[in-house]
């Protein structure tokens, strides 16, 4: 997007850059939502009269500068007015996640004192008077949807469009200070403050000035030519700072319209309708996505079946080429051409996903497999790697270098250094401004250069510069030898298996890796019934020696994978188990967001991590559980352990260098 | 549901009292219930109702009203002629003793639809809804009676018939955002698992933008879920549109949770009237549902 040298130094903060898109393409669209099951549309001059005139209400209903606004529903264009709107009157707007119970939201909104709420529905409102008493500053609650609503006491409730049409009233006391006070937003003022989901401890805001929304959005606009002829899809949380930057960092500096779709249930349909050409999902998602489709290939009928086969065998092999522009052969050039009419094209169509011209996926590890499928259908799906702190970008895949095992290279304007223990730093202008009243945690994270720590440790491939992210840094260690171990690594890789649910890798200062695996009962069941196994529990289906011989062919499989890397090949899986019983939060063994909490099961699981190393074949172990209505058993089970082929791996390194 | 029983509770029964004596055909003020809504004068009353079949007397000599804005419950057990007092109510079936009064008028002798023309809509205990027909179209269907261009204007859709069928779109659409299911729209009913069939049926009687609303068994069969959910959406309609509404059903709990007057009915008799606080302390009530032994 071009601006005028002279407009660009105003552009200061998001309400300058909504003055500016009226200014210059007043009457394009900025924002749609479905309602009624029609999109209703509204222009950048429309935009900006419903955000001055909530504006003007805000400030009828007496909001300071520097006063906290809780913003809390799903995403709706009146919710991201109301951001702007209190951008506008100089008061900071705090998106908080509304699958949130009332306890945490009175953390948080206790936390920053905010002063007034806007929220979606009733749902929200209740949840925010059943905790009032404990937030003394908040004072206003305006909500967007009022039904249901009716009865409520109506002293400190407010319905959204009274508020604008109080506004509108008030315009001619109002609108001169709603002037002066947009005309006051620096650089340095606080654009939005975002509360990490804090997996340790309590939530903490994380500041972002406008410095950091406009300059990211400003560097990320410009890696991938974003324009204002974008579609974009506004479906993930507006608590996360992804959607903050997208939905409005972005949209507001390119000039590109925001969809909000009807509901959550509706999500699919509406995508296949805007079609984005910018689209963001997190790996699970696109898994849903494509195992829906495959689902609905196996009832096909024959010829269709096998025509898609066919051609997604031959996508699979010229796609990726095809799409990086790399040299490809006519022939596959018309076979890849012809797919596209058959196959490929009416895919897209059903995916919603024909116009992509720019795809990000980010949050975990993408299966290979998953992100081979989408791109060699002809959609360029890349990994981005990104954290709250950041303003989301740290790295990125330019087009054309692509692979599903790096997270790219660094953003423009991002410097990124792994530090002796592997850990990497990053600094740049989308660098965050502190944690809200937290100085301690700030110091940790932030040096006073400006680096902040990941957490995550990674290295740089030395031919291709490409940043590869291998674990957290405080589960990365070092085995007995000195070589580096990396189990998430690992256990990402055993996972992608769909077959495998769960693994856990143990190796820390020992001369070689064991797992455990977890099957995935639904997988493995469905092979099961295929192959007239039959089988009475899980337990016994986990021990069956055919699941047995399959596992130990992913774990072989998976060391040969693992020994092309010559940093991680020491990581191979010696020797590993199935164990009896699924891992599970209720017993400790998982987070609630199902992460494998590698500690306690090592505690827990002692006779069987032993048995792993003293090299027995089998071991007997009694493991307590419990039911799901509360209940404590015992379950006991004889496991068999088995050797895993490793493909043998020159010297660790250390002796190498000598 | 109310906060504060004691003072609507009163007022009700004092109105109640006064408009029996003045026949139904006089409309009163109307009053505001503890919880903000506005019940209004009768809408419609039933007077010494007796319903026969053959032999077997459904129905025995039964008067109740319904006043405007209120959620009125018809309980009682299994056999004890409630299907058979809406059927009535509906015009389904004519009661061969008493009056059924409508707006203040007494209503003669009508067809099931010109019933449904006054502003009278229902939803059947076993959903009757066209299991091959879209969420929407079903829905759509409720419009009929709303319809006023005729068959050949609406087969060539041009002018009236066009901007008919827009407008009755939209109303379509507005109560499908208001029972919130828009992902179902273009799914055929056929294939939509039972709580959502009842809600669909729930969509299409509300389309016809009743005047009264008859609820046949709204709950039956669903899970707690589920009746909350549907309790929710009662609620909800009576508070957004102010529908009168008419409900049978045998599960007790919703019925006092959700309605304002509550009739009671055993072996065809009406054996109970008043709120549902009165209902639940009323000895007879207690031993119809308790099980006493009957002469």
């Amino acid at each position: 997007m071009a601006t005028t040298p002279a407009g660009a130094a105003d552009l200061r903060s998001i309400p300058a850059l909504l003055e500016r898109n009226v200014r210059a393409f007043g009457d394009a669209p900025a924002y749609r939502e479905k309602e009624f099951g029609i999109w209703q549309g509204w222009s950048w001059a429309e935009a900006a009269r419903e955000i001055d005139a909530f504006a003007l209400g805000l400030l009828n209903l007496g909001v300071a500068e520097g006063d906290f606004v809780a913003v809390i529903g799903r995403n709706r264009p009146y919710l991201y007015w109301a951001m702007v709107a209190a951008q506008s009157v100089g008061a900071v707007p705090v998106p908080l996640y509304q699958d949130a119970v009332a306890e945490e939201m009175a953390y948080v909104m206790g936390h920053c004192g905010a002063r007034f709420a806007v929220v979606a529905d009733q749902e929200q409102v209740d949840k925010l008077i059943e905790v009032q008493e404990r937030l003394h500053q908040l004072e206003h609650i305006i909500y967007i949807d009022p039904r249901g609503l009716r009865k409520y006491e109506h002293s400190r409730l407010h319905q959204f469009s009274h508020v604008q049409d109080q506004g509108r009233a008030a315009e001619e006391e109002f609108a001169p200070e709603l002037e002066r006070r947009r005309a006051r937003l620096t650089y340095d003022d606080i654009c939005v403050m975002l509360y990490t989901s804090g997996t340790t401890g309590k939530p903490k805001g994380v500041v972002l000035s406008n410095r950091n929304i406009i300059e990211t959005a400003k560097a990320s606009a410009e890696f991938d030519a974003l324009t204002r002829q974008e579609e974009v899809l506004a479906y993930l949380p507006m608590a996360w700072v992804g959607d903050f930057i997208f939905s409005i960092g972005q949209a507001y500096w390119a000039g590109f319209c925001v969809n909000c779709p009807e509901s959550p249930d509706t999500m699919m349909t509406d995508l296949r309708e805007i079609g984005p050409t910018y689209y963001f999902a997190p790996p699970r998602i696109f898994e849903t996505q494509l195992t829906t489709v495959m689902i609905r290939m196996e009832d096909a009928g024959k010829i269709k079946k096998r025509i898609f086969d066919a051609f997604m065998a031959h996508a699979r092999r010229v796609g990726p080429a095809i799409l990086d522009g790399k040299p490809v052969g006519g022939w596959d050039r018309f076979r890849y051409w012809l797919g596209n009419i058959l196959v490929y094209g009416p895919l897209k169509n059903v995916l919603g996903l024909s116009r992509i011209r720019v795809g990000y996926t980010a949050g975990e590890a993408i299966g290979p497999e998953i992100f081979d499928f989408y791109r060699s259908l002809g959609i360029n799906l890349k990994q981005l790697y990104g954290q709250t702190e950041a303003s989301v970008f740290i790295t990125q895949q330019p087009d054309g270098e692509v692979r599903s095992d790096t997270v790219g290279v660094p953003s423009p304007g991002v410097e990124v250094e792994v530090r002796e223990n592997g850990e990497v730093y990053y600094r740049s202008p989308g660098v965050f401004v502190e944690y809200y009243k937290n100085p301690e945690s700030t110091a940790e994270t932030k040096d006073p250069d400006g680096w902040v720590a990941t957490g995550d440790a990674g290295f740089f491939e030395p031919d291709t510069g490409h940043l590869r992210i291998i674990d957290r840094a405080k589960d990365v260690a070092k085995m007995a030898d000195g070589s580096l171990f990396a189990p998430k690594y690992v256990e990402n890789k055993l996972k992608f298996y769909p077959n495998i649910l769960e693994a856990v890798v143990f190796g820390a200062g020992r001369d070689r890796c064991c797992a455990f695996v977890n099957i995935d009962l639904s997988a493995v069941g469905n092979w099961a019934e295929r192959n007239n196994i039959a089988y009475a529990s899980y337990q016994e289906l986990a021990g069956h020696p055919r699941v047995l011989e399959m596992i130990q062919n992913h774990v072989e499989e998976t060391n040969r994978s693992i020994a092309e890397d010559e940093m991680l090949s020491a990581c191979q899986v010696h020797r590993f188990l199935v164990l009896h019983k699924e891992l599970d939060a209720d017993d400790g063994e998982l987070t609630r967001t199902r992460k494998v909490r590698r500690k306690i099961i090592g505690e827990k699981f002692d006779d069987l991590v032993t048995a792993l190393y003293d090299g027995s074949e089998s071991v007997y172990t009694e493991t307590e559980v419990t039911y799901e209505d509360g209940r404590k058993g015992k379950i006991k089970a004889t496991l068999e352990i088995r050797d895993a082929e490793v493909v043998p791996v020159r010297a660790p390194r250390k002796e190498a260098a000598e | 549901m109310s906060a504060d029983p004691v003072v609507s509770r009163d007022d009700l029964a004092e109105t109640v009292h006064e408009s029996t004596h003045e026949g139904g055909a006089h409309r009163d003020a109307g009053h505001v219930t503890a919880d903000g809504r506005t019940i209004g004068g009768v809408v419609m009353e039933m007077k010494n109702i007796t319903l026969r079949f053959g032999g077997v007397t459904a129905i025995r000599d039964i008067s109740f009203d319904i006043r405007e804005g209120e959620i009125r419950a018809i309980i009682g057990p299994n056999g004890a002629g409630k299907s058979s007092m809406l059927n009535v109510i509906s015009g389904f079936y004519v009661p061969q003793e008493g009056e059924v009064w409508f707006r203040g008028e007494k209503r003669p002798w009508m067809r099931p639809y010109q019933v449904a023309r006054q502003g009278i809509a229902r939803t059947f205990q076993n959903i009757a809804l066209f299991e091959g027909m879209s969420v929407l179209d079903n829905v759509m269907t409720g419009r009929l009676t709303q319809m006023r261009t005729g068959i050949f204007a609406q087969a060539l859709w041009k002018g009236a018939a066009e901007r008919e069928e827009v407008a009755n779109r939209e109303n379509a659409e507005r109560i499908i955002d208001f029972l919130e299911i828009q992902h179902i729209r273009k799914t055929p009913v056929g294939r939509l698992p039972y709580g959502l069939k009842k809600r669909v049926e729930l969509a299409r009687a509300l389309a016809a933008e009743p005047a009264l609303l008859l609820l046949d068994e709204p709950m039956a069969g669903m899970n707690v879920e589920e009746k909350e959910d549907m309790s929710r959406f009662i609620l909800d309609v009576n508070d957004e549109f102010g529908t009168t509404i008419a409900l049978i059903e045998h599960d007790m709990g919703v019925v006092m949770d959700v309605s304002d007057r509550v009739v009671v009915m055993d072996y065809g008799k009406k054996i109970g009237d008043g709120t549902p606080d009165e209902v639940r302390n009323n000895q007879e009530v207690i031993d119809a549902y308790l099980g006493v032994a009957h002469d």
